[in-house]
Parts: C-alpha cells; sequence; structure tokens
C-alpha cells in the first residue's frame, strides 16, 4: 500500500462543559504518523489526553468530547468524514482497541465466549455456532489453558490476566490492521505484565498488526516500540524514532521524563523528580505548557507556544530551544 | 445456597415476631372496641361482657400469648365486627388486592422502564426534561388527589369510566392507574440512574469499541445490567401495592385487603388488624427473600 497506515494532522479536541462555558483542550494540534505493522509508544502524565487522542481516532468520545479541528486519515480515508454506521463498522474491525480495566472492560452477565463471538457476528455477519467456535479458537491464540471450557465461563471466574489476555482476543477477532493498546498492562502484576507484552508483540508479528501503546511507562515503550511520541498538556511536545529519543531527547519534559526513571546498578546519578505537578487540563499555562515546570525556561516560552521544529529526520521537537 | 436460604428464613421470622408485638400493643393504643360494639347508653355490664367474650378483659401479656398460640395453629381469630373467621375475610378480600396490585405493576413498569431508558439515552436533552417534570409529577401527586381527579374527568365530565366498585375491567382501570402512578415514576427514575450508571461502564465503551451497533449495546449490554437494581425494587414494590393500596382501594371502593385493614381501624377490630398488618409483614418478608435468590439467578456472580 502506498502512504502510511494512520495519518493525524493537526488534530485538537475539546471537552466543552454542559453551558459551553468551559473548554478543555484535552488534544491540541496533534500531528502522527504510523506505518503499517509499527509500534508507536505514546508516553505522558495523567490527564496529558494520550486516551483522548485515542478516543478520538475512533470517535467515541464522551457525550463532552468535540473534534474541533484536523484529519485523520487511516488506510487513506479521512474518518471524520465518515457517517455514524461507516464508524461503527470500522471499529473493532479494522482499528480495535484495548482499555486499561481488565476487571471493568467485560460485561459480569455475558459468557466470555458470547463477548468474544460477538464483534465475529456483527462484523462478519457469522453464524452462533462459527463465531463460537472462532472464539475458542482465539482464546486459544491468547495462549488461555482449556479454551472450550472457559467460553462457557464468566468474566468473575477469571484472574485479572485472563480477562486482559480476553479483551485482547476481542481485539484482535476481526483481524484488524491497528490495534490500541490503551495502558494495558497498568492495572496487571509485574510478571503477568512481561507476559502480555509478549503476547501482544507476538500477536503483533502474527497478524502484521500496526500497534499504539499508550503508556506512562517508558521502559515499556523502549521495549516494544519503534515510535515514540510524548504529549504534555495536549500537546506532542516531541516524537520520533525511540533509539535517537532516549539518546538525544530534544525537550526538556522528555529528558526530564528520562531521567526519573531509576536504572539497576547505578547509585551514582540521584533519582531525579520533576518539580511541580502536572498542569490541570482546563487551565493550561500560557505559552508553552510546561514552562512553569521547565529548568531551562526562558522569557519567550511564557509568551509563545513554540511550533514543532524538526530535529533531525523524523524527529521533531515542540521547544524553543529546538529551533 | 441451602444454608443462605434457612439464616434468611430464620431472620425473616424474627421480623415477623417483632412485628407482631409491635402491632399487638399498638392496635390497642387506638380505644376500647366494646364501646363500639354495643348500642348506645349500654350498661356498664353489657360493656364488660363484651369484653370477657373476645378477652380483652385479660392482662396484656396472657392476651398477646393466647394469640401467638392461636396464630401458630393457624388461627388468626375470629373478626369483632363480622364474627367470621378473620383468615376467611382477608383470603376473600386477597384476590382483588392482588389484582389491582398487578395491574397497577404493570402500568408502572411499562411507563417508567421505557421512559427512564430514553431519559438516559438523552440526558440532559429535551426528553430527559420531560421525564424529570413527569418524575417529579409523580412522586409528589398523592394517589388519593389523582384518584379523585380521575374520577372528576373520566367518570364525571366524560363518564368513560365507572367512578367506584369492580367487577369489570373497565373498574380497575382507574385504582391501577392512581395506585401505579407513584410507582412509575419511582421505577423511571430508578431505571434512568442505574441506566446512566451503566452507560459510562468500561464495559459499554468496549461495546462500543468493538463495533456494536447503538442499539445492542443498549439493548443488550447496558440494559440487563440496568433491570438488575429496578427488578429489586419492582419485586418491593409489588408487595407494597398490596398493603398501601389504603387511601386508593378507599376512593374508588375497591374491596381488597387495605379497605379490609381501613375498616378493621374504623372499628377498632383487633384480630382484622392485627391478622392484615401482619400477614403483610409476612407478604413483605417472602418477597424480599424471593428477589434475594433470582438475583443469584439472574447475576452469575452472586454465588452464597
Amino acid at each position: 500500500m502506498s502512504g502510511p497506515l494512520l495519518e493525524v494532522r493537526n488534530l485538537s479536541t475539546h471537552y466543552v462543559s454542559a453551558r459551553g462555558t468551559r473548554v478543555t483542550r484535552a488534544v491540541d494540534d496533534v500531528t502522527l504518523t504510523l506505518e503499517a505493522g509499527a509500534t508507536l509508544g505514546i508516553v505522558g502524565e495523567s490527564g496529558s489526553g494520550k486516551t483522548t487522542l485515542a478516543l478520538s481516532l475512533l470517535r467515541v468520545l464522551p457525550p463532552a468530547g468535540r473534534i474541533v479541528s484536523g484529519e485523520i486519515s487511516f488506510e487513506g480515508e479521512d474518518l471524520l468524514r465518515k457517517s455514524n454506521a461507516e464508524m461503527r463498522r470500522i471499529r473493532g474491525k479494522r482499528i480495535a482497541m484495548i482499555l486499561q480495566d481488565p476487571m471493568a472492560s467485560l460485561n459480569p452477565l455475558f459468557t466470555v465466549g458470547d463477548q468474544v463471538a460477538e464483534p465475529i457476528r456483527v462484523h462478519d455477519g457469522a453464524s452462533r455456532r462459527s463465531a463460537w467456535s472462532r472464539a475458542q479458537e482465539l482464546l486459544k491464540a491468547v495462549r488461555i489453558a482449556a479454551p472450550e471450557t472457559r467460553v462457557r465461563e464468566y468474566p468473575h471466574q477469571l484472574s485479572g490476566g485472563m480477562r486482559q489476555r480476553i479483551v485482547g482476543a476481542i481485539a484482535i477477532s476481526c483481524e484488524p490492521r491497528l490495534l490500541i493498546a490503551d495502558e494495558p498492562t497498568t492495572s496487571l502484576d509485574l510478571t503477568i505484565q512481561a507476559q502480555y507484552l509478549n503476547l501482544l508483540r507476538d500477536l503483533q508479528r502474527a497478524h502484521h498488526l500496526a500497534l499504539i501503546f499508550i503508556t506512562h511507562n517508558l521502559g515499556i515503550v523502549a521495549k516494544m516500540c519503534d515510535q515514540v511520541a510524548v504529549m504534555y498538556g495536549g500537546r506532542l511536545v516531541e516524537s520520533g524514532p525511540v533509539a535517537r529519543i532516549y539518546n538525544a531527547p530534544a525537550h526538556p519534559y522528555t529528558r526530564a521524563l528520562l531521567e526519573s526513571i531509576p536504572r539497576l546498578g547505578d547509585s551514582r546519578t540521584r533519582l531525579t523528580a520533576i518539580d511541580g505537578q502536572p498542569p490541570d487540563p482546563a487551565a493550561l499555562p500560557g505559552g508553552c505548557a510546561f514552562h512553569p515546570r521547565c529548568p531551562k525556561v526562558m522569557d519567550r516560552c511564557r509568551a509563545e507556544a513554540p511550533p514543532e521544529f524538526s530535529v533531525a529526520n523524523a524527529h521533531t521537537s515542540r521547544c524553543w530551544l529546538s529551533g | 445456597m441451602k444454608g443462605y436460604i434457612l439464616r434468611r428464613l430464620g431472620y425473616s421470622l424474627v421480623s415477623l415476631f417483632l412485628l407482631s408485638v409491635t402491632i399487638f400493643l399498638f392496635v390497642r393504643v387506638t380505644g376500647d372496641p366494646a364501646v363500639l360494639l354495643v348500642e348506645p347508653g349500654a350498661s356498664k355490664d353489657d360493656l364488660e361482657m363484651i369484653r370477657q367474650q373476645f378477652g380483652l378483659d385479660q392482662p396484656l401479656p396472657v392476651q398477646y400469648g393466647s394469640f401467638i398460640t392461636s396464630l401458630l395453629r393457624g388461627d388468626f381469630g375470629q373478626s369483632f365486627y363480622y364474627r367470621t373467621p378473620v383468615l376467611e375475610l382477608y383470603l376473600s378480600r386477597l384476590p382483588h388486592s392482588l389484582l389491582l396490585a398487578g395491574a397497577a405493576m404493570v402500568f408502572s413498569l411499562v411507563v417508567g422502564i421505557p421512559t427512564g431508558i430514553i431519559a438516559a439515552v438523552r440526558v440532559n436533552r429535551w426528553w430527559d426534561s420531560v421525564g424529570k417534570i413527569f418524575a417529579l409529577l409523580g412522586l409528589s401527586m398523592p394517589s388519593f388527589w389523582v384518584g379523585l381527579l380521575m374520577i372528576l374527568f373520566f367518570s364525571v365530565y366524560l363518564g368513560w369510566l365507572p367512578s367506584s366498585g369492580s367487577g369489570t375491567l373497565l373498574h380497575l382501570v382507574m385504582p391501577a392507574i392512581a395506585l401505579g402512578w407513584v410507582f412509575a415514576a419511582a421505577h423511571m427514575r430508578l431505571t434512568r440512574s442505574s441506566m446512566l450508571e451503566v452507560l459510562g461502564s468500561e464495559y459499554v465503551k468496549l461495546a462500543r469499541l468493538k463495533g456494536l451497533p447503538e442499539a445492542l449495546v443498549i439493548s443488550k449490554h447496558a440494559f440487563k445490567n440496568a433491570l438488575i437494581p429496578v427488578l429489586t425494587l419492582a419485586g418491593i414494590n409489588l408487595v407494597i401495592m398490596v398493603n398501601v393500596a389504603v387511601v386508593v382501594e378507599t376512593v374508588f371502593a375497591w374491596p381488597g385487603v387495605g379497605r379490609l385493614l381501613y375498616e378493621g381501624i374504623a372499628f377498632r377490630d383487633f384480630p382484622v388488624v392485627q391478622a392484615t398488618v401482619l400477614l403483610g409483614g409476612a407478604m413483605i418478608v417472602i418477597v424480599n427473600l424471593l428477589v434475594d435468590i433470582l438475583y443469584a439467578v439472574i447475576d452469575p456472580r452472586i454465588r452464597y
């Protein structure tokens, strides 16, 4: 296929309060590109707009959310011009998403098999019987033992790790081209986390999936991703190839994030925390949103938000120092 | 499950015992029934004879003892006024009450659940506001007043429906609506809030992310979960309807248990009041138990 799988250009999503008086710029002027089969990590603190960005791609925002401008091009089609019915045929079929909390994302009143078979029946029009046997294969694919008995069980009978694998099985059930995983391992034990990440990587290879991995864990990004995009206050402050950004971060925020990762066996440097609080998305500081916490703040940062500067090939940074 | 049911049964018996003591004492606060049963100007001896006849001259613990021992044999005593066994009286009125409560329940669910769902799906929009006004009216208009308004409109002005009595389906319409009105509003409010909670859940979000049609998201993933609290309330309300229909049954001269209780209180007919209240209490206790068991059937997570 010519061109990238997903191209997001200048996307802005706002939350508007019931009376329209308060506007929160959850996603502000975000541009990113993803090639087929590639993995993009989106990193940021809570409230930085990561999840809103993901939900915007699928247009499943909460009622107050509005995509106010921009373009989302997926396999050459503009998703923002699609009707609701057309969008519905894309969700789960061509773009799938894994939510953060496996305990809450399965419906307690329906069996596992029913919930895994559901997208297959809706999108491919499969019969109940064939969808159920496909559901069993999918459970096997996500390495659940004894899938033939598990399909008839209810979510509460399964462990957190198993549930999250089932959510994974639902996500790949219709062979999507793009999988968005929103902090899929945050609520899992460390050992289960590693297992789950390996599973996601194997699934990605087997199905040639493009993966958007949303996390606040830079270690996971290093392990999983080719590209990384760092979000702060709704903006993409830095993006580029993982190796480049880890070795030569251009934005002070990225640098601070990297310095706040504990390293084993390294007792010489002190672990540094980022001063100050993450900004309130409803009341972002003017200029560059990071300026109140930035160690290299200049007068210009307070007055004017920096545009996206190209630091190197495919490496951009929104910082006056990069200009 | 069996142990759970037995344990719950034990608690239920304790509540019924406490209820029996309470009603036994409270009904005796209303006054001396003998005064109402003799002709005006009767002598002190006549009054004393009647008290003796009904055992009202005995000390309270003795009266309670004989009340409870005959109760355990299934004997609710004789009505002071009708001079017939209270249980017979009660059972002859019960079908009317059940019919009225059943019709009122159907009305309240048919009105309450769909409006609640629409209000939740169209939250803060036009339909939701209509629903809020409806709920406010429902909860603040007393049933006797709704009943009187309906009689005025449908019986007096339009002459479409009989104003009182029983026997035909037409007789049932107004009492059922008057009684079901408040409950329709209560069911609507609970359906709305329960739907809203479920619609905000992660599994409904995932259902949308799967690409399911919105109608299926609401009817399958949201509705079934939202129905659980509504069913509980409806089950308890059905029994409450049987037992609070006193006012509506009086307005429409509907020959149910509520009217019997009203008559019992008016005539100081102690056995009638005791039996009606205790049987009503027993019904509420049993329905609570049944609803809990029904929960376990609908919701696979509940295992005792």
